[in-house]
């Protein structure tokens, strides 16, 4: 079965030019949204993610340039709109919730006014009209009382009532695709879940595509369809989100995974941590940007890129170690063991 | 028989806090608010054991922790540290063993070092304020021996904050805490404003650290796996109240408290397919009205108590 494609992303390519010199913080991404779906972009810090989607939005900054790439939603080439063209995609075509929810709210405005400007403004609806359907969706968002919240202001509000507000405000122009950025890095554990399912059952109802970026790879496992893992301004593996948990293949991809402890660790066990640091993008390696820290790199990770292999239709994976002719390669025990007893529980599930 | 191995364990406990109180008061008249920010937390860390002490933003624990290492004057309660008693006033030498013997480790490594002090005047900082070295020649001699356990080097001791990365810098923060030699060690998050990959980094070396010089931990986060995969015993904390302690075995595998329950279910994991079957437990205060039935902590045998009320203890003993 085909799926509908709603955003084909190509070869997009970002740079940075500062002053001491050219930053490539994206180089050569792409990947489809297929209608529904959610994609969960994983990486560390630099890893070009944010500068990925906010490069959707058309929020870069003033020394940021699109070098190359397209973004094709709906037979328009996003990356090539102008001011006046991106006004008409921002928000109401697609929209974005950040990481932290203070700043993204106007703190002197209050909160019911926020809501009810994204109807009165883009839907050119009557003040009473608008604020009855900001009272329909703040009680929809699960805030109490909305009727006293209305007016207060975004300080009176917890973090996760906040990022609620945020939801609420994202989801009152009626988008088809949501980017959150990290939305619940700031909160919680307790309220993570309570917001994560709140995402879930948003998504569910407006039948909405959403690009989800985050660097818990629990939040991933818990929202993801598909996965795309980024480094070094790259995609090196992407795929559905079991191929990725239960069959990771990059060597990044295990760092990642095996670096997290979990609940299965033994006490006092040594972590596999990732030595080093991300590479300087000013002057990107050569070969692959992974090799320097990686253990498992071969001769050649240091001096030509891997391109992308395929290992199913839907997985594939950015590394020298798929080549036929390259060693196999184990992956961490740690994660090894994790793997088993997941596919062990899936499978006793599956059974009954 | 029975009471010199008490004294035995007694000797060996290195903190010991007693029904400690803090308050904060805001406003005045009628607008006077008291934050009962700690409120009547006991609990005990045995000498080379790490005491994890978790909850949701706001629910104390940074508190707990800032208030035994004096940086608040505590509304109420006992702190022992080694059998001495260090709340309340305290003479001179007091207050420099405390100094010396408890030292913290701060969440964010970029604030807490000063940027205009080299790398070699941080760490000897309080060396030099507890006149635990000599002579200039022995100052650095210790400066060097910290930052190469750390794992960094020689020259990076002439170089400035600046110029060091985050997961650097907490290792700096980290030599800083152990050049004094302290008994007890605070950790306030070590690691939530850290990178994924560099927070394993981290981890590792406190756990390092903590098999070959014997630390004795405290342990604060909000991060269970890592708490349990850190800590020896758990405290589990709740607007301001010490909700559920005992060992991270006892209490992973049997949460009693409906709070540390609410907590265990939202870790989130990284498997997909337990995640989209996952159900969450909310916690809501007014499962138990603690106006009319007053809770108090139960002892529910080894190390492991919970703070109930009487009628939901009934429930749980059934």
């Amino acid at each position: 079965m085909e799926r509908e494609k709603i955003l084909e992303v190509r070869d997009l390519t970002v740079n940075f030019h500062t002053y001491a010199g050219i930053v490539q913080a994206v180089r050569g991404v792409s990947f489809d949204l297929y209608k529904g779906e959610t994609l969960a972009i994983v990486g560390e810090s630099g890893s070009g993610k944010s500068v990925t989607v906010k490069s959707l939005m058309g929020l870069l900054g003033g020394t940021a340039r699109v070098e190359k790439g397209t973004a094709m939603y709906q037979g328009q080439n996003l990356l090539a709109l102008d001011e006046k063209g991106w006004e008409k995609i921002r928000s109401r075509e697609i929209a974005m919730i950040f990481q932290d929810p203070l700043s993204s709210l106007n703190p002197i405005m209050k909160i019911g006014r926020q809501i009810e400007e994204i109807f009165t403004i883009l839907h050119k609806t009557s003040r009473a009209e608008a604020k009855k359907r900001s009272l329909e969706l703040m009680r929809a968002v699960g805030i109490p009382e909305p009727e006293k919240r209305y007016n207060q202001y975004p300080f009176h509000f917890s973090g996760g009532m906040r990022q609620r507000i945020v939801i609420a405000i994202a989801l009152a122009s009626n988008p088809k695709i949501m980017i959150c950025d990290e939305p619940t890095t700031a909160l919680d554990v307790t309220i993570q879940a309570q917001v994560l399912s709140l995402l879930g059952e948003m998504q569910r109802n407006h039948d909405l595509s959403t690009i989800f970026i985050t660097h818990d790879l629990g939040v991933v496992a818990h929202v993801a369809d598909r996965v795309a893992v980024m480094y070094a301004g790259k995609i090196v593996e992407y795929g559905t989100a079991e191929d990725i948990f239960y069959d990771p293949r990059h060597p990044y991809t295990w760092s990642l995974m095996a670096s997290m402890p979990d609940m299965d660790l033994e006490s006092g066990e040594a972590l596999v941590a990732l030595q080093g640091t991300p590479p300087n993008m000013l002057v990107p390696p050569e070969g692959d940007a992974f090799a320097e820290r990686n253990p498992w790199a071969l001769k050649l990770d240091f001096d030509r890129q891997p391109p992308m292999f395929k290992i199913s239709d839907t997985h594939y994976a950015a590394t020298w170690l798929l080549h036929p002719s390259a060693p196999k390669m184990q992956r961490p025990a740690a994660l090894e063991r994790r793997i088993q007893k997941s596919i062990a529980r899936k499978e006793a599930r599956a059974n009954g | 028989m029975a009471e010199t191995r008490n004294a035995a364990v007694e000797e060996n406990i290195v903190l010991d806090v007693r029904n400690l109180k803090q308050y904060f008061k805001s406003g005045y008249g009628r607008n006077k608010v008291v934050v009962k920010a700690v409120d009547d937390v006991s609990f005990k860390i045995p000498r080379g054991q790490t005491f994890g002490l978790v909850g949701e933003s706001g629910c104390g624990k940074t508190t707990t922790g800032r208030t035994i290492i004096r940086l608040y004057k505590a509304t109420g309660g006992e702190v022992y540290f080694q059998g001495k008693l260090i709340s309340g006033k305290l003479s001179k030498e007091d207050k420099r063993f405390v100094h010396q013997g408890i030292q913290m480790i701060f969440q964010d490594p970029i604030s807490s070092l000063n940027p205009r002090m080299t790398i070699k005047e941080i760490i000897g900082e309080g060396l030099l304020i507890n006149k635990l070295v000599k002579n200039e020649d022995e100052l650095y001699a210790r400066c060097l021996e910290m930052i190469k356990m750390v794992g960094l080097s020689e020259d990076h001791l002439s170089r400035y904050p600046h110029e060091f990365s985050g997961g650097q810098r907490q290792r700096i923060g980290i030599a800083r805490v152990l050049a004094s030699n302290p008994s007890l060690v605070i950790a306030d998050e070590p690691i939530s404003a850290l990178d994924v990959s560099i927070q394993a980094q981290v981890l590792n070396l406190l756990n390092d650290l903590k098999r070959e010089l014997g630390l004795t931990i405290l342990f604060i986060a909000h991060n269970l796996s890592v708490v349990k995969y850190f800590s020896d015993y758990i405290g589990v904390m709740y607007q301001g109240k010490l909700v559920e302690q005992g060992t991270a075995a006892e209490i992973y595998a049997n949460p009693v408290h409906p709070y540390t329950k609410a907590l265990l279910s939202a870790i989130p994991s990284p498997d997909p397919y337990s995640e989209k079957w996952r159900s969450y437990i909310t916690y809501d205060p007014s499962v138990h009205d603690y106006s009319v039935e007053k809770p108090s902590m139960h002892y529910l045998g080894g190390t492991h108590s919970v703070y109930l009320s009487e009628p939901e203890m009934e429930r749980y003993v059934k």
